[in-house]
C-alpha cells in the first residue's frame, strides 16, 4: 500500500530536500514506521520513542485530522495522502 | 501613519529559542523548532536595561510603553498607537458577582479595529517590517482578519486573509473594506488554519499567526502590563479570558510574571481562570479531567471561540492550573445574556466571546471559584457591532410611535412594563 507523505520545509533538511515522500503500511503509524526506517534523522521529528505521535505535529489523512480517525490507528489505503503540520495556535 | 525618527537605531527582531527542547536560533519568520517541531518563542536580553514605573507612565498611551518587553530591537515602525484601552470599573458587575471588585478590562475599543487582536498585529507587522516582508496574511475567525486588513492598509502592505466560509456579516465586510484579499474557506477554522500553514510555507508571506507567530504572540502580554499599571501598579486577585486557541492565557501569565520580576509590582501572579462555549471547550475539558487535550467539531455562535484543536490548549490549561485557577465553559444562551448584563452592569458591549467571559465569570462566581475577597478582570476582547446576529433576536423590539408628545407620555406611563430590560 503506497502512501505519499507531505512534509514540512523544516523537515525537509533530514530527506535531502524532498517535501514529497511515498510510504507503505496498513495503518498510518505504521506508514510512519516505514518512514522513520528509511530516514532515521526524521525519526525522532515524527513520533516520539515509544512510537506515538507528538501533541504538536498534527496528522492530516486527506485534509482530516487523524485524531478524528484513531491517530496512527487509523487505516490508510493505495493513493491517500497525508499531511505533516506541527501545530500552530490562531485566533 | 508615523514614521519611527531618523535618530532610532533599525527595527530588528530578536532571536528565537525552542520552548520544547531549548534550541536556538536566528530571527526569522518561522515558528517552528527544526529540531524538534516545537513551538519558538523569542529570546530577550536578560541584562537589558528596563524602565521604571515614572519613564513607562511618562510615555505615549500605546502599547509601545512596555517596548523593552517587546520582542524587538530599536523602534517600532508601523501601528504605534495600538493598545493601552481603558480598564472600566463596574461595580454592577461585582454585586452580580458577589466579589470585591469588578473591572472590565475593555479592548472593544482596541484601535484600530475594535478587537484585542490589534495587540498581536501591532506586534507581528513590526516584525513583517524587521524581515522586509511585504505580504502578510492569517487565518482568522473573524477579529483577527479584521486585525490584519486595518493594519495591512495603513502600512501599505498586502494582506492575504483567509476564514471559514460561515462568518458573521460585519466580520467579512470589516475585512474586505480595507481591500485585502479575503479568501472564504469551506470548513472550520481549524481546517483554515492548516491551510495557512501550508500556504505560509509554500509562499513565503508573514502569515501573522504561522510563520510570525513568534513575535505575534507576544502582543498580548502587553493585555497584563495594562491591567497592573492601571490598578495602580498592582495585581488584581484574579483574571478571567476567553480561550480560542489559548494563547491569551499563557501570555497573561507571562505578562504578570514579567512585571513582578521586573520588581515594578509586588505578589504573586493573579489566579487565571479561562472561559469557552460548551459548544467548543476542549481547553475546559482538558482543566477538569486532566490528560491529553482531545479536540472538538465547534457547535456554538461564538464563532471567535470556535477552535476546536487549539495549539496552546495543553499550555493554556498548565497556566490556569499553576496560578490555582479553574475553567468554566458556557452555553449559547448564556453567552447571549452574558453581553446582555455587560452591558447592561458596564457599559461595554461586546462580540459573543465577551459574553461567553462574562457568563463564566458569573458561573464561577456561583462554584465559589470567585469569592467575596477577589478584585477581579475581565478581559472583553471585542466589540459587540461585530456580532449583532448573535444577540439582536435576544432584545425587545424598541417601539414605533407617531411624533406625537401624547404616544410619549404614555410610553412613560407604561414604563414599569415595558420591557427594555
Amino acid at each position: 500500500m503506497a502512501i505519499t507523505l507531505n512534509l514540512p520545509s523544516v523537515l525537509a533538511t533530514h530527506t535531502g530536500g524532498a517535501r514529497t515522500i511515498e510510504a507503505t503500511g496498513r495503518t498510518l503509524g505504521e506508514a510512519v514506521a516505514d518512514v522513520a526506517a528509511r530516514y532515521p534523522a526524521l525519526a525522532p521529528r515524527l513520533r516520539d520513542k515509544e512510537g506515538k505521535p507528538y501533541p504538536f505535529v498534527n496528522f492530516y489523512l486527506n485534509d482530516e485530522d487523524v485524531r478524528f480517525r484513531g491517530g496512527f490507528a487509523a487505516p490508510v489505503q493505495d493513493g491517500d495522502e497525508v499531511t505533516v503540520i506541527p501545530a500552530i495556535a490562531g485566533g | 501613519m508615523t514614521q519611527a525618527s531618523i535618530a532610532s537605531p533599525p527595527l530588528t527582531a530578536r532571536p528565537l529559542r525552542c520552548r520544547n527542547c531549548g534550541a536556538e536560533r536566528a530571527a526569522a519568520p518561522i515558528a517552528i523548532c527544526e529540531e524538534c517541531l516545537g513551538p519558538l518563542d523569542p529570546v530577550y536580553e536578560p541584562a537589558r536595561p528596563l524602565p521604571a514605573r515614572e519613564t513607562i507612565a511618562g510615555r505615549a498611551p500605546s502599547l509601545w510603553r512596555y517596548k523593552e518587553w517587546l520582542p524587538f530591537d530599536g523602534d517600532p515602525v508601523w501601528s504605534l498607537d495600538t493598545g493601552f484601552t481603558p480598564l472600566v470599573d463596574a461595580p454592577a458587575l461585582a454585586r452580580r458577582f458577589g466579589v470585591a471588585r469588578v473591572w472590565v478590562k475593555n479592548d472593544t475599543v482596541s484601535h484600530p479595529s475594535l478587537s484585542f487582536k490589534d495587540r498581536v498585529v501591532a506586534a507581528a507587522i513590526n516584525a513583517a517590517a524587521a524581515f522586509g516582508l511585504d505580504t502578510i496574511g492569517c487565518a482568522s475567525t473573524g477579529n483577527l482578519a479584521n486585525a490584519v486588513a486595518a493594519h495591512a492598509a495603513r502600512a501599505g502592505l498586502t494582506a492575504w486573509i483567509f476564514i471559514p466560509e460561515e462568518l458573521e456579516t460585519a466580520k467579512v465586510v470589516g475585512t474586505s473594506v480595507y481591500g485585502s484579499r479575503l479568501v472564504r474557506v469551506r470548513g472550520t477554522y481549524d481546517d483554515v488554519n492548516r491551510l495557512c500553514a501550508q500556504v505560509a510555507d509554500r509562499f513565503g508571506w508573514g502569515v501573522v499567526n504561522v510563520n510570525l507567530r513568534p513575535y505575534y504572540g507576544e502582543g498580548s502580554k502587553t493585555v497584563a502590563y495594562e491591567i497592573a499599571e492601571q490598578l495602580g501598579w498592582r495585581f488584581p486577585s484574579a483574571v478571567v479570558a476567553p480561550m480560542a486557541g489559548g494563547s491569551l492565557l499563557t501570555k497573561l501569565r507571562k505578562g504578570f510574571g514579567e512585571f513582578g520580576a521586573a520588581g515594578l509590582v509586588a505578589g504573586g501572579v493573579p489566579r487565571l481562570y479561562g472561559a469557552q462555549a460548551s459548544g467548543c471547550a476542549p481547553i475546559v475539558r482538558l482543566v477538569e479531567r486532566g490528560g491529553e487535550l482531545q479536540p472538538e467539531l465547534p457547535r456554538t455562535i461564538c464563532r471567535s471561540l470556535a477552535i476546536g484543536n487549539p495549539a496552546d490548549g495543553a499550555f493554556a490549561a498548565r497556566a490556569i492550573r499553576e496560578t490555582g485557577g479553574w475553567a468554566a465553559a458556557v452555553g449559547d444562551a448564556e453567552l447571549v445574556e452574558g453581553i446582555r448584563f455587560l452591558a447592561q452592569d458596564a457599559g461595554v458591549f461586546a462580540e459573543t466571546a465577551g459574553g461567553v467571559t462574562a457568563a463564566a465569570a458569573l458561573a464561577l462566581a456561583r462554584d465559589g471559584r470567585l469569592g467575596p475577597e477577589d478584585e477581579v478582570v475581565l478581559c472583553v476582547t471585542g466589540h459587540g457591532l461585530k456580532t449583532l446576529e448573535a444577540v439582536g433576536n435576544a432584545l425587545p423590539e424598541a417601539p414605533v410611535i407617531a411624533a406625537r408628545l401624547r404616544d410619549v407620555t404614555t410610553l412613560v406611563e407604561e414604563e414599569r412594563t415595558w420591557p427594555l430590560r
